[in-house]
């Protein structure tokens, strides 16, 4: 194949970062200290806006360069700092938060690689972008960070999950649709910024109303109790 | 098949293997001589590897009361295939005609072989030792084995053969690409060696404390010659994995004809290459503690999960 | 006269049948057993041989017919190429079975058990494999097969005096006679097409995609339950152990294959053009049937136990190249579909091979060191030097280390599998590598079972006074495993020309052939092409007879001083404290910890640590017992359930029985006036 190797270097640069944050998906998947989950997540923002960084140059449009820059203020270091912070104040950020099963829960995220590119196979057919392989990337990503949601017991590891989860839609917009309007990326950002504040007084009001952060222990909302 | 009446070539390749194995020790102390120096320790000499081997020679052989005779055929079946596994894998030249004999597959499978005498020399004798350095040696290899498989894969599946000098042409004759499968691949080939070649963090090789060491174990009864082929062989072991890293990924520099001004800048070329390589694995030992036993197979978890990777983005980014 | 396939063909039948007819007075006369029943057998066998190589040499399939079977429809018998390779093993493995018989039955004059009946029923069970194999139409087919299984069922109740050993025979039975019964299904879809139970009628017909699915499903989970996937396979590591050890070779090695036959046949011969999905089915099948399969043998201790679960793993090793195989075919890509189809057929042949070897090392060490649990053996290869050699060559063949056969058949599949790039579907191509890689482990994992076979079985010291005094087998048993044993070299050194002959087949079974294979000559296997992927077994093995060939050397020269000075023994390095003892060896529960701690939940393991106190001091343990036990999960997750459904359907039905006369008159009478109903 050699038609890969004839691409300009900038879109391998692309593709190969693609596969990175891909990789750091799994690395937060099979993560089970908070620190290190948290850390992880600030690579795959760090990854996720040099990437940006890189559609931009390679398409021309100014604006990512801004999304590029919001990404690695937000993503890469101050949510990460963030909840560092307030898993230091929680005193749980050396705790563990077991995966269950880890070479199952691997697996499973590896047999989630293969469906999605199964799902996207027919939807790349008519889409011209060039980076439109990574639209299997960026469905995968989402689909890893919902496995993880629904792995973890603690409340700060699944905000990480579902920061990571947003990473992948905004991998979505920026591969596929080279970004969506300013306006709405800025918004998203914000509601991004917002949500993880919000998480962090949750942390505190979960922590003082059942004195843990294990989300198994919210299972209030269930009909039947025995 | 590449010419393979041409009595020159065959000869030439037979050198090269020679050059493989009188290097092997070279390649060992210049690891350690960059640990001791890392760590303030005063380096062993360049010759001291040598000097080791003159010394196990000249010994006489002490055998256990219980060995039987796969104990002492053992060193050199292990000793054999593992310069056989180095024979196949082109060192300064790509079109050797040795790697006709064997593709990448086989090359595992002789490697595997060695490791099934050696496992059973350290059975033979009878004691828990060895039992628990061949039950130890065994269940990694064969976790490991799944993880180099997929990367044989990669490779297989980018140039579309087994045949490792015509990966190593395949690679050269493209233009510098990117790849993030090749880029993964790498990576599981290098955490796969070390559980292979029993390096820190998997294995100590300067260890000799029972419950922590497992190649080590498997040769404690071994004296005299025996322990010279079987230490030969380990540290063949280890070039091998570090020649087929540097020529697999980064074959640039490698001889594609047996002109001599192309081997001479073949050889620069590969020596420059193993002594980074020498001094990665150095500085890695140097930080990095030898991990529990029981996290050896999430080590090998993951490079299992960065080989798939490797295949995954090959199919799905790197496609038509 | 030249003999003709067709002759060798009923030789081989004939004899076997007067192997089983003079076995009738073994019960009277234990030598006619010894020297006329096998020697008959080993006829059969040349017979069967003799007729496989004749009938690949040659080029006519030879068509015949038995004046047996219903009025309409004689016993048709065919004998092309297919038909022909699996007689060919079933012969390799009579040959050697008949020549360790004799020595081996031995140990059961002075049994219980009847001799006649060990001798009728191999004799019609190995008549029986014969027959399903050049059977070619259903009817005959069905026949055959149950003549195959009914016989084996005798043959493992053979030891029937204890207990464990007629509830294995009843479930083999059972799951034996559910599996004939899915086959009839199968062969009566394809049959209720065609018209006609010919298998030559049966392959004319196009079936609508759903019958041949229908036919297909049947056929995979009846022919499965005979050869053992998962998790159809709870009946091998039962019976296996049960039967005399050269008839747990002959149901291993051939049985199993006989299976694979049947399977073979259907799919490729009968059915027409696979779909898609059929091919992953067998490959999943195939891939979870192998690690399944080798990670229960790991965790047992009674040899012949381990080599049963090792056949489960080698069955699913042969139904992934089939998978494959089924996979190429279906997208049109028939060169690798024939080079999956060619890679199973060697592994067929080469387990057959190997696993007969070892299953006879084993009846070799039941009878001389009286031993089938691991823990109790060591040292054998001290007391039993060929038994050792040879189940040493086993070993390695099975664990697909070059130069021997089991390496060249999973090398072939591995190239198989690396064709997938060609697969139009993505998921395909991403999927077949990781099913390459679980049959890597699988294999590397069995090189680990059978190091820990090896190591605790042969070497070290003896931990049991038997196994300390273990003679060597007779010359007979030897024989037989040299024999085998030199197959299995030879089928490893010599792949070109064994492709050569295997290509013929799928010439006559699909039409289509690997000539890339054999096109370099004999010293190189290219599967592909030259530039893709090369294999020159004769040169590995020249490396490792080097390498010997330096120890002779070294021996040699070394032998003038070894006279004066000979080499030293010492005591292996104790640490100090004093001699080893042999009970303090790595056992084989302890070789297999590593794994199952890693694969833990993989089984249900039992363990129990039994401590006797000293009474007179309470605090020191007098004797210390661990025992290990892993329960299959099958059982819970598949049996379990389905006898429970079972039991509680038949409750339903049995509420019918009232006891009462009039409501059985009652039945009766619905009945008749439903009968009359409808013929009206």
């Amino acid at each position: 194949m050699t038609a890969y190797a004839d691409l300009p270097l900038i879109e391998q640069a692309i593709r190969t970062f693609a596969a990175l944050i891909l990789v750091t998906s799994f690395a937060l998947l099979a993560q089970s200290r908070v620190v290190a989950a948290i850390q992880v997540f600030a690579w795959q923002g760090f990854l996720l806006a040099a990437l940006t960084a890189l559609v931009a140059w390679n398409s021309g449009l100014t604006h990512l360069y801004i999304s590029a820059a919001l990404t690695l203020a937000l993503k890469a270091l101050f949510i990460p700092w963030l909840l560092i912070r307030q898993a230091r104040r929680l005193g749980i950020l050396r705790d563990l938060d077991a995966v269950i099963r880890p070479g199952l829960t691997l697996m499973a995220a590896g047999a989630l690689v293969i469906f999605c590119y199964n799902v996207v196979v027919p939807v790349r057919e008519f889409t011209q972008v060039v980076t439109r392989d990574a639209i299997a990337v960026s469905l995968a990503l989402v689909m890893i960070a919902l496995l993880m949601l629904i792995t973890r017991r603690k409340a700060i590891t699944q905000v990480v999950a579902f920061m990571s989860l947003e990473n992948g839609l905004f991998f979505a917009a920026v591969t596929a649709t080279q970004g969506m309007p300013m306006v709405v990326e800025l918004g998203i950002a914000f509601d991004v910024l917002i949500a993880a504040v919000i998480f962090g007084v949750f942390f505190f009001h979960i922590r003082d109303s059942i004195e843990s952060l294990d989300v198994d222990q919210l299972s209030r909302l269930r009909e039947i109790n025995d | 098949m590449v010419n393979h009446l041409n009595l020159i070539a065959w000869l030439a390749a037979l050198l090269q293997t020679a050059l493989f194995v009188a290097m092997a020790p070279l390649f060992t102390i210049w690891v350690k001589r960059i640990k001791c120096t890392l760590q303030n320790r005063l380096p062993p000499p360049w010759s001291q590897p040598y000097r080791d081997f003159r010394r196990l020679f000249a010994k006489e052989v002490l055998l256990a009361r219980t060995a039987s005779p796969v104990f002492r055929i053992a060193p050199y079946i292990v000793c054999g295939t593992t310069i056989m596994a180095a024979s196949i894998i082109p060192f300064v030249w790509v079109n050797i005609p040795f790697a006709v004999m064997a593709d990448a597959i086989v090359l595992v499978g002789t490697l595997a072989l060695g490791r099934f005498f050696l496992a059973l020399a350290g059975m033979d004798v009878g004691t828990s030792f060895g039992g628990m350095g061949s039950s130890r040696e065994m269940t990694f290899a064969a976790l490991a084995e799944p993880a180099m498989l997929i990367v044989v894969f990669a490779l297989a599946m980018l140039s579309s053969s087994t045949n490792l000098s015509t990966i190593i042409g395949f690679v050269l004759d493209q233009p510098l690409a990117l790849r993030p499968s090749l880029l993964f691949g790498l990576l599981a080939l290098i955490l796969v060696g070390i559980v292979e070649t029993g390096r820190i963090p998997v294995d100590n090789p300067a260890t000799h404390l029972e419950l922590t060491m497992i190649h080590e174990a498997m040769i404690l009864e071994y004296t005299g010659r025996h322990l010279a082929l079987m230490e030969l062989a380990a540290q063949l072991k280890l070039t091998i994995y570090a020649v087929l890293t540097a020529n697999l990924f980064l074959p640039w520099g490698i001889s594609r004809s047996l002109d001599a001004a192309a081997l001479g800048v073949s050889f620069v070329a590969l020596t420059a290459k193993l002594a980074v390589l020498g001094a990665l694995l150095a500085v890695g030992e140097t930080l990095v503690a030898k991990m529990r036993l029981f996290r050896v197979p999430t080590f090998l978890a993951v490079a299992f999960t960065l080989a798939l990777i490797g295949m995954l983005s090959f199919i799905m980014l790197e496609g038509r | 006269m030249p003999p003709t396939p067709a002759l060798c063909l009923y030789l081989a039948i004939g004899f076997a049948l007067a192997s089983s007819v003079v076995s009738f007075a073994a019960d009277r006369f234990p030598v006619l057993l010894r020297v006329g029943s096998f020697a008959l057998l080993g006829a059969s066998s040349i017979a069967a041989l003799a007729a496989c190589i004749l009938t690949l040499t040659g080029n006519l399939p030879f068509t015949g017919e038995l004046p047996l079977g219903l009025p309409w429809l004689h016993w048709q018998l065919r004998l092309d190429a297919l038909a022909a390779f699996f007689l060919g093993i079933i012969g390799m493995v009579t040959l050697a079975v008949s020549f360790f018989g004799p020595g081996y039955v031995r140990s059961y004059t002075h049994g219980h058990s009847s001799l006649g009946i060990l001798g009728v029923m191999t004799g019609l069970f190995i008549a029986g494999m014969q027959l399903v194999v050049v059977a070619a139409d259903a009817f005959a087919f069905m026949v055959a097969w149950e003549l195959m299984s009914v016989a084996s069922y005798f043959l493992v109740a053979f030891e029937h005096e204890e207990a464990a050993n007629r509830r294995a025979a009843f479930l083999y039975l059972l799951m034996a006679q559910i599996g004939a019964m899915l086959i009839l299904l199968s062969f009566g879809v394809l049959a209720g097409f065609a018209g006609d139970f010919t298998f030559a009628a049966m392959g004319n017909t196009n079936l609508t995609p759903i019958w041949a699915a229908t036919a297909f499903g049947l056929g995979l989970l009846g022919f499965g339950m005979k050869a053992g996937i998962v998790p159809l396979h709870a009946w091998l590591p039962e019976a296996h152990p049960a039967a005399p050890s050269h008839i747990s070779a002959l149901m291993s090695g051939v049985m199993l294959k006989v299976a694979v036959y049947g399977f073979i046949r259907l799919v490729f011969d009968l059915l027409g053009h696979p779909h898609w999905s059929w091919g992953v089915i067998v490959l999943a099948v195939g891939s979870v049937t192998s690690v399944y399969g080798v990670l229960y043998a790991l965790v047992q201790h009674d040899l012949k136990r381990l080599l049963a679960y090792h056949s489960v793993e080698n069955i699913g090793i042969i139904y992934i190249g089939l998978g494959l195989a089924l996979i190429f075919f279906s997208a049109g890509q028939t060169t690798f579909g024939v080079l999956g189809l060619i890679a199973a057929l060697y592994h067929t042949l080469n387990h057959a091979l190997f696993k007969s070897l070892l299953f006879l090392g084993a009846g070799a060490i039941v009878q001389h060191g009286h031993e089938r649990d691991l823990e109790h053996m060591g040292g054998l290869i001290h007391r039993m030097p060929w038994t050792a050699f040879f189940f040493l060559i086993g070993c390695l063949s099975i664990s697909a280390l070059p130069p021997f056969n089991g390496f060249v058949s999973e090398w072939l599949t591995f190239q198989t599998a690396l064709q997938a790039t060609t697969l139009e579907s993505g998921v395909l191509r991403a999927v077949i590598p990781i099913s390459a890689a679980v049959l890597a482990l699988s294999g590397a994992l069995a090189a680990t079972c059978f190091v820990k076979v090896y190591g605790v079985a042969f070497l070290g010291q003896a931990r049991t006074r038997r196994v300390r005094h273990a003679r060597e087998a007779s010359a007979g048993m030897v024989l037989a495993q040299g024999l085998l044993a030199t197959l299995c070299l030879l089928f490893g050194v010599f792949p070109t020309n064994t492709v050569g002959f295997l290509s013929k087949i799928t010439l006559d079974l699909t039409g289509y052939g690997v000539s890339a294979a054999t096109s370099q000559g004999w010293l190189w296997l290219t599967p592909i092409a030259p530039e893709v992927a090369s294999y020159s077994a004769p040169l590995i093995l020249l490396g490792v007879l080097t390498a010997l060939g330096a120890w002779a050397c070294v021996y040699f020269f070394t032998r003038r001083r070894r006279r004066t000075q000979p080499v030293p023994r010492r005591d292996p390095w104790d640490c100090g404290f004093g001699p080893l003892s042999s009970r303090m060896q790595y056992s084989a529960s302890a070789f297999a910890m590593p794994i199952r701690h890693i694969f833990r939940p993989a089984w249900r393991i039992h363990e129990e640590k039994i401590r006797e106190m000293d009474p007179q001091l309470a605090t020191r343990p007098v004797q210390l017992r661990y025992l290990i036990h892993a329960d299959d999960l099958s059982w819970q997750f598949f049996y379990v359930p389905v006898e429970r459904f079972v039991q509680s359907a038949a409750r339903q039905v049995g509420r019918i029985q009232t006891g009462h006369l009039r409501h059985y008159l009652a039945y009766s009478f619905f009945t008749l006036i439903v009968l009359l109903w409808l013929i009206t």
